[in-house]
């Protein structure tokens, strides 16, 4: 990639070392392009995440947003050391991940659990929920003692909200919401100081989605958890998060703390992305002026040059947009915290009004098929099927 | 938009304009005997020309089974349907398979969830859209080639000439759901049933297709009934709703007075139970309890008693009626339910500090 200029750690973004669990710098994960049938040439790169820093202090919820594609699962897997990053570094409680091998590693993974968005995906369908607790929690030497082990597994079902007839029954026996119960419990087996959540509450009904949010709240409190969760539904995100990250494109456009995030957007991706949101109030949906995007996310195996959202921006200038990548940066607005970074050129400009939006050239916005079949809501998982 | 729902009022039959469609006790049973299981139970409600009237609930309330039923594509077998579905005065239900299959691309058409499914993946978009042009119009191959490279610009494809030769493969879940609008609306159709249509789709897509339907509505008079999930869709876009809940609708209203007024529990429970963007944080979910596996039989009483907070003695006893609510409130309101809500469950939630949680 000559276009990206890589991405120092700033000076400005440091919190207080001790309050850092997870410190992510410059991360990056490109997944090869292969083609060919006898040998396998590497014809380009998906640039799933291409220059992720973020901080996430002990615990607090850090909400991770995008649009389908962008880079917001790769991330969570390369935080977690389940993708093997292709530059950067993850340093977890001071400990930097990717120096540490074997055992090492698995002893530290524990402090690190996943909770996935298909609960029935993720979980062996020939295990009793019992069988599937105890696994994680042997493996860690926390069911050596079989007594404190049954004491642990009653406790678990109490806190996620099971019946205790739940352990010897298998997974699709369980509802939706129940077995993400079940994906949490098995997450929580453990004693994790961090969970990814990686859209836990997308395949819930409503009704269901909201017994889990309040469920994941209730144990951030019980046992001092720090998640990082990563949604598309930006209201659940706003509603659990106290700090969040807007990504475009393998990187943050955005970061904010969640109120300030909300009330005052300042990258024009996440202006856009919240008027989209539809809103269950009438009143609201009558009057509300939505930024309509034009076109869909670019490749990510051939992103954008300069502003990867210049393609569809609607503030998009005639200088340096298409030619200067903008690195995520404390923005000079009065009253704007420095927690609140933006990586946009124009930020301050268009905050105070000064620039007005525009019009969005359709052509520009569509290079993603004149670049190749690269499909984007397939993604690269598709290509190797799709190429000739 | 904003104009109030004058839909005709079940069960009065009368009202205003001719609806377009009336649909009438639809009922669809899978399975027989013991086994059997009413997914659709006398579910009755009209459409007028340029109305969108909306279909809301969860998971397996029945939502695609009656869109199904309506353009007769449930499986062949297997399955019982009954009750009247009259679309500009004729009885759907009672036309043959070649009749119908006119019908369906010429005066109803459907969009799905899944746009791929309802695409050829091995033929080319153009000679797709061209297809149902030649089918239902007649129209020669040329000009329905032209007209085709017209609907896909008019839906916001870009580059239409080029993407006549594309597959649809090639083409993203955005663009997809637009073509697959485009072949819906090749022919004009007065009545277009969009199920799930934006689900799959991220929100910045999902606004762009919904305002292409709005604009639908707006400018060709089309009657839509969107079917979906997503309460934030049916605020923007439906001029009546209606709620179902296990297979029967369990209230309609036009949408200001639903969610300003949700006289159903459920109803105020799924509006309780989303978090929203233009509310101050920290109020604490109020979630329905359960499951739908909770359910009782509607014959047996209210098939939400078990989860309802409202539950009083004749819930379990009696099922309550699809009735018009109360008089005030006009004759298109209609409630299923013996103690329905006084209040918005909304203007008394509990937040964070209250429940001590
Ligand atoms: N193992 C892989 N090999 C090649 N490409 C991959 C691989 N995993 C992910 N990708 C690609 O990387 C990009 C980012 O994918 P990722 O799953 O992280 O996105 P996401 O933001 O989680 O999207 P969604 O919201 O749809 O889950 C996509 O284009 C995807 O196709
Ligand atoms: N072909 C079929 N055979 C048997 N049962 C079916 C069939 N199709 C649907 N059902 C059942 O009918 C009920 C209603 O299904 P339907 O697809 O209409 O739900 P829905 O409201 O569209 O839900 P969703 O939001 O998940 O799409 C469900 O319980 C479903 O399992
Ligand atoms: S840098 Fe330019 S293109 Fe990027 S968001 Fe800002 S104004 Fe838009
Ligand atoms: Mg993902
Ligand atoms: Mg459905």
């Amino acid at each position: 990639m000559t276009t990206s200029t890589p991405t120092q750690p700033t000076a400005d973004q440091a919190l207080p070392d001790e309050d850092v669990l997870l410190d992510v710098r410059g991360l990056k994960v490109h997944f090869p392009i292969k083609k060919g049938v006898l040998i396998d040439r590497t014809v380009g790169h998906v640039y799933a995440v291409d220059g992720m820093d973020l901080q996430i202090r002990r615990g607090e919820t850090y909400g991770l947003v995008g649009e389908s594609g962008c880079g917001k699962s790769t991330f969570g897997r390369a935080v977690l050391q389940l993708e093997e990053p292709t530059e950067g570094e993850v340093l977890f409680d001071g400990t930097d991940l990717a120096s540490l091998r074997g055992e090492a590693l698995r002893r530290q993974r524990r402090h690190m659990q996943m909770v996935f968005q298909d609960p029935l995906g993720s979980l062996d369908p020939r295990q009793t929920v019992e069988q599937l607790l105890l696994e994680g929690m042997r493996a860690h030497g926390l069911a050596d003692d079989a007594k404190a082990a049954r004491a642990r597994l009653s406790a678990l079902l109490d806190a996620v909200g099971l019946p205790k007839n739940a352990l010897s029954k298998y997974p699709h026996e369980f509802s939706g919401g129940q077995r993400q119960r079940v994906g949490i419990a098995r997450a929580l087996s453990v004693d994790p100081k961090l969970i990814v959540a990686d859209e836990p509450v997308s395949a819930l009904d409503v009704s269901v989605q909201a017994q889990v949010v309040n469920l994941l709240e209730d144990l951030q409190e019980e046992f001092g958890l720090t998640y990082l969760v990563i949604a598309h539904d930006l209201a659940v995100v706003r509603h659990i998060s106290d700090r969040i990250g807007v990504m475009y494109l393998g990187a943050l456009v955005e970061e904010a703390d969640a109120d300030d995030l909300y009330t005052s957007p300042l990258h024009p991706y996440t202006r856009a992305l919240l008027s989209a949101v539809p809103v269950p109030d009438p009143t609201v949906e009558d009057t509300r002026e939505q930024i309509l995007l034009a076109g869909d996310l670019p490749s990510p195996a051939n992103p954008p040059s300069g502003c990867r959202f210049h393609t569809r921006c609607p503030w998009r200038q005639a200088t340096r947009c298409d030619t200067e990548r903008p690195q995520l940066r404390v923005v000079d607005l009065p009253g704007t915290p420095a927690g609140h970074r933006v990586a946009c050129h124009w930020a301050e400009q268009i905050a105070s009004g000064e620039l007005r939006p525009h019009d969005v050239d359709m052509e520009l916005t569509d290079q993603t098929l004149t670049a190749g079949p690269v499909d984007t809501t397939l993604g690269a998982k598709g290509l190797t099927d799709t190429l000739p | 938009m904003t104009t109030q729902a004058s839909t005709t009022a079940y069960p009065s039959g009368a009202g205003g304009g001719e609806p377009l469609l009336s649909v009438r006790d639809l009922t669809v049973t899978f399975g027989r005997g013991g086994r059997a299981f009413t997914a659709v139970d006398h579910v009755s409600f009209d459409v007028q020309p340029g109305q969108t009237v909306g279909l809301v609930g969860e998971s397996g309330c029945g939502k695609s089974v009656t869109s199904l039923a309506i353009m007769q594509l449930l499986p062949s077998r297997g399955n019982t349907v009954s009750g009247t579905v009259s679309f500009a005065g004729e009885d759907l239900l009672s036309l043959s398979d070649a009749q119908m299959r006119d019908r369906r691309g010429r005066d109803l058409a459907m969009i799905f969830q899944d746009p791929l499914s309802s695409l050829n993946p091995v033929v080319p978009l153009g000679t797709q859209v061209a297809e149902v042009l030649q089918r239902h119009k007649g129209m020669k191959n040329a000009p329905a080639q032209k007209r085709a490279a017209e609907l896909l610009d008019k839906v916001g494809i870009p580059d239409p000439t080029r993407r006549l030769k594309e597959y649809p493969h090639q083409l993203s879940g955005g663009m997809r759901q637009r073509a697959l609008i485009a072949m819906a609306l090749a022919c004009e159709p007065r009545l277009l049933i969009a199920d799930e249509p934006t689900t799959a789709l991220d929100v910045t897509i999902q606004a762009q297709i919904l305002a292409l339907l709005k604009e639908l509505v707006q400018d060709s008079g089309t009657a839509l009934i969107m079917i979906t999930h997503d309460l934030g869709v049916v605020a923007g876009l439906c001029d009546e709703v209606n709620v179902l809940y296990g297979g029967r609708i369990v209230e309609r209203a036009g949408r200001h007075d639903l969610f300003a007024r949700p006289r159903h529990p459920y109803t105020g429970g799924l509006l309780a139970s989303i978090p929203r963007l233009t509310e101050e944080r920290g109020r604490r979910l109020t979630p329905v309890p359960g499951s739908v596996a909770d359910n009782i039989p509607w014959d047996h009483g209210c098939a939400f008693a078990p989860r309802c907070a409202s539950e009083i003695g004749v819930c379990r006893e009696r099922t309550p009626e699809l009735v018009p609510d109360r008089p005030e409130l006009g004759a298109d309101r209609l409630l299923r339910c013996h103690n329905p809500l006084e209040s918005n469950p909304l203007d008394d939630a509990p937040t964070t500090e209250e429940s001590g949680a």
